[in-house]
């Protein structure tokens, strides 16, 4: 057998030499990983040009300023989505305020710090938080969170924060900012996990070169470990954010679904996925579909802009650590 | 998610005997509209299956635009709907459209108060409260309508559907007729720009927020207040007395409604002293002149079950009947689709 093999290795190798290898496999392999790559790109636009199309008529009549009133009245038929790109906006900047700090200590706890057998339990609790459905999650945030909210967290902070404008006002529960904890939970597992990740694929001599140095454990985490690993929790922050922005059924259950731009949290906000949902099974009339495709059109587009925004701003700041490096 | 993993199982089996069950083809009529009907068509559906086993029923309770726009696309059998078509949109259907009314249910006035009284209101203070006028529960106006119950010093919470819906349809079609600010402000449509108040999605949504609001007011289908055993008031009609939501207030709204010949009514404010005023009725949308002749025989066929023997089912599932004159009426007009 061992014989036969090595004949045969041989034989091969002798072909080698006689001529080049075929590269039909390589190219093939090129062609089809490249269709792959094309068809989610071509899915991209072809969305976008989906919803373009749907929302033609509307885009005509309002224009510019669907993107800048704030009027929203089916009856009438004045449609403006500022209020919702304001909603979701925000209650995505609360769910990132909430949850980062929360994910990346968390993750830099399970890989640099818990004993083993903490770490199991811990990781699987953190990716079942992930399996819950987001129904359940609203329905938990309408009769478990928000009288929690209302009844203790939301007075604590009045009390201690009313001297700004963000925590003025009176409290009913659902909120902006029961909507931005609401979201926060639900990206809480997929930023945690991404960082583990990251946090873990940092080599040891990271940290062994920090513990050299004398660093306490503290500082090897920040530097070594943190700093080194910078820029894939940033992509994980970027990951959540995405989630957040289009996050809808438990939001629109606790956010108090109100178009308005108030700067108080405690008042009840609108997001640009939650009044799709909302209203989209029963509007009749072409105009209000027209204007709900709009809707989805500037989820869309603010979802690109959002993270070429995070992708201009991870380069700034790692070019910035980098020429800091060099000098 | 359970209605797609049945009807997969269903694809399953017709494919599966689909080879042993040639000879007795089941006829599948297909529809698609208002989920407020939906366990009473669902229902229809299981027990005229043992009538005529040789069709079968599909509906989708897709929400009422989307069976408003089905039917006019002809893409299913008969849509349905919560509120009558627009002239527009009939306009824009490429065959005459008849309504048939089916079931009718009422829309209650719940709330959350210290103690639960029982509370009596009317629509020009609910209009008011709705718009953000009346702001505090121990307001004169509401006061007046409720001798000897005690009302707190406290801020009304206002809870609206934020989804689109029938049940807003049937409620701010309510306050348009009693309120003149309400019709000129706001209006009647599905969803609308309210003036004030926080959005539940779904009854649930609403009923649920209610429940868990002290000194909030929010509207919601009969049913969801029964089975959350909340409390709701009754509501002074259009003849000036007080009346509770009840499955027979409704039908007696019914009876005294004005309805055209084409059934594209409103049965909000009836006259009549047992009518309760905030009640709408939904219906089915079927084509004149069917598509396929064959299943609008069955159809046909269907719809005058439905009005008949189908029409006793709705009481146990807390829907409201049609009274009997308006069912020969209706019936009349089934007669009229030409299959």
């Amino acid at each position: 057998m061992a014989m036969a093999a090595s004949i045969a290795v041989e034989g091969r190798c002798a072909q080698a030499r006689m001529a080049p290898p075929s590269r039909l496999g390589d190219k093939a392999f090129e062609w089809l990983t490249l269709a792959m790559a094309l068809v989610v790109v071509m899915l991209i636009i072809l969305i976008g040009w989906q919803l373009w199309q749907g929302s033609s008529v509307a885009i005509r009549k309002f224009g510019f300023h669907f993107l800048t009133t704030s009027m929203w009245d089916p009856v009438a038929e004045q449609f403006g989505a500022l209020p919702f790109i304001y909603g979701t906006l925000v209650s995505s900047l609360i769910a990132l305020l909430i949850a980062v700090p929360l994910s990346i200590a968390t993750a830099a706890y399970l890989t640099e710090l818990a004993p083993l057998w903490i770490r199991q339990p811990l990781v699987s609790l953190i990716e079942m938080l992930a399996a819950i459905p987001s129904v359940i999650l609203g329905l938990w945030g309408i009769f478990v969170m928000i009288p929690w909210l209302r009844d203790y967290l939301f007075p604590l902070l009045k009390r201690l924060f009313g001297w700004t404008p963000f925590f003025t006002g009176p409290i009913y529960g659902p909120s902006m900012l029961a909507g931005g904890i609401i979201i926060a939970i639900m990206i809480l597992p997929i930023i945690t996990s991404v960082s583990r990740e990251i946090l873990r694929s940092v080599p040891n001599l990271q940290r062994e070169a920090a513990y050299a140095l004398g660093a306490t454990r503290w500082e090897a985490t920040r530097i070594a470990v943190l700093s080194y690993a910078k820029k894939g929790l940033f992509g994980a922050v970027i990951l959540g954010l995405g989630r957040a922005l289009g996050e809808t059924m438990a939001v629109t259950m606790v956010i108090g679904n109100t178009p308005q731009i108030a700067l108080s949290v405690f008042k009840p906000g609108y997001t640009l996925a939650s009044v799709i949902a909302n209203e989209f099974t029963e509007a009749t009339t072409d105009i209000y579909l027209q204007a709900l495709f709009e809707i989805g059109l500037v989820l869309f587009g603010l979802t690109i802009l959002v993270n070429l925004f995070a992708q201009l701003l991870l380069r700034t700041i790692t070019t910035t650590s980098t020429t800091r490096a060099v000098q | 998610m359970t209605k797609s993993y049945r009807s997969k199982i269903l694809l399953g089996l017709t494919v599966a005997f689909g080879l042993t069950a040639t000879a007795s083809a089941q006829m599948m009529i297909n529809g698609a509209g208002a989920t407020f009907p939906y366990p009473i068509y669902s229902k229809w559906f299981d027990e005229y299956a043992k009538v005529d086993p040789s069709v079968r029923f599909n509906y989708q309770s897709i929400g009422s635009g989307g069976g408003q726009k089905q039917i006019m696309a002809q893409t299913v059998d008969f849509g349905a709907s919560d509120g009558p078509m627009s002239d527009e949109n009939l306009s824009k259907a490429p065959g005459k459209i008849l309504h048939i009314p089916t079931v009718a249910g009422a829309v209650v006035m719940t709330y959350n108060l210290e103690g639960n009284p029982a509370l009596k209101l009317d629509g020009e203070t609910i209009a008011d409260i709705f718009l953000g006028k009346v702001k505090k529960w121990n307001d004169p106006k509401i006061a007046a309508s409720n001798p000897g119950i005690k009302l707190p010093d406290k801020e009304i919470v206002v809870v609206h559907r934020s989804d689109g819906s029938g049940t807003t349809f049937i409620f701010t079609d309510y306050l348009s007729k009693v309120s003149a600010e309400w019709k000129q402000k706001v209006g009647n449509n599905t969803s609308v720009n309210w003036p004030t108040g926080i959005g539940g999605k779904g009854n649930e949504g609403v009923s649920g927020q209610v429940k868990q609001t002290p000194n909030a007011i929010g509207y919601v289908e009969l049913i969801y207040a029964i089975q959350n055993k909340m409390p709701y008031a009754d509501v002074k009609n259009a003849a000036g007395q007080f009346v509770k939501p009840t499955l027979e207030s409704v039908t007696a709204a019914l009876g005294t409604a004005n309805i055209p010949d084409d059934f594209r009514f409103s049965m909000t404010n009836a006259p009549g002293s047992n009518a309760y005023p905030i009640a709408g009725a939904t219906w089915l949308l079927v084509y004149e002149q069917p598509k396929d002749p064959a299943k609008g025989k069955k159809l046909v066929e269907f719809l005058k079950w439905a009005l008949t023997t189908g029409e006793g089912m709705a009481k146990d599932l807390n829907y409201a009947p049609l009274p009997d004159e308006i069912q020969q009426r209706v019936l009349k007009r089934i007669d009229e689709i030409k299959s």
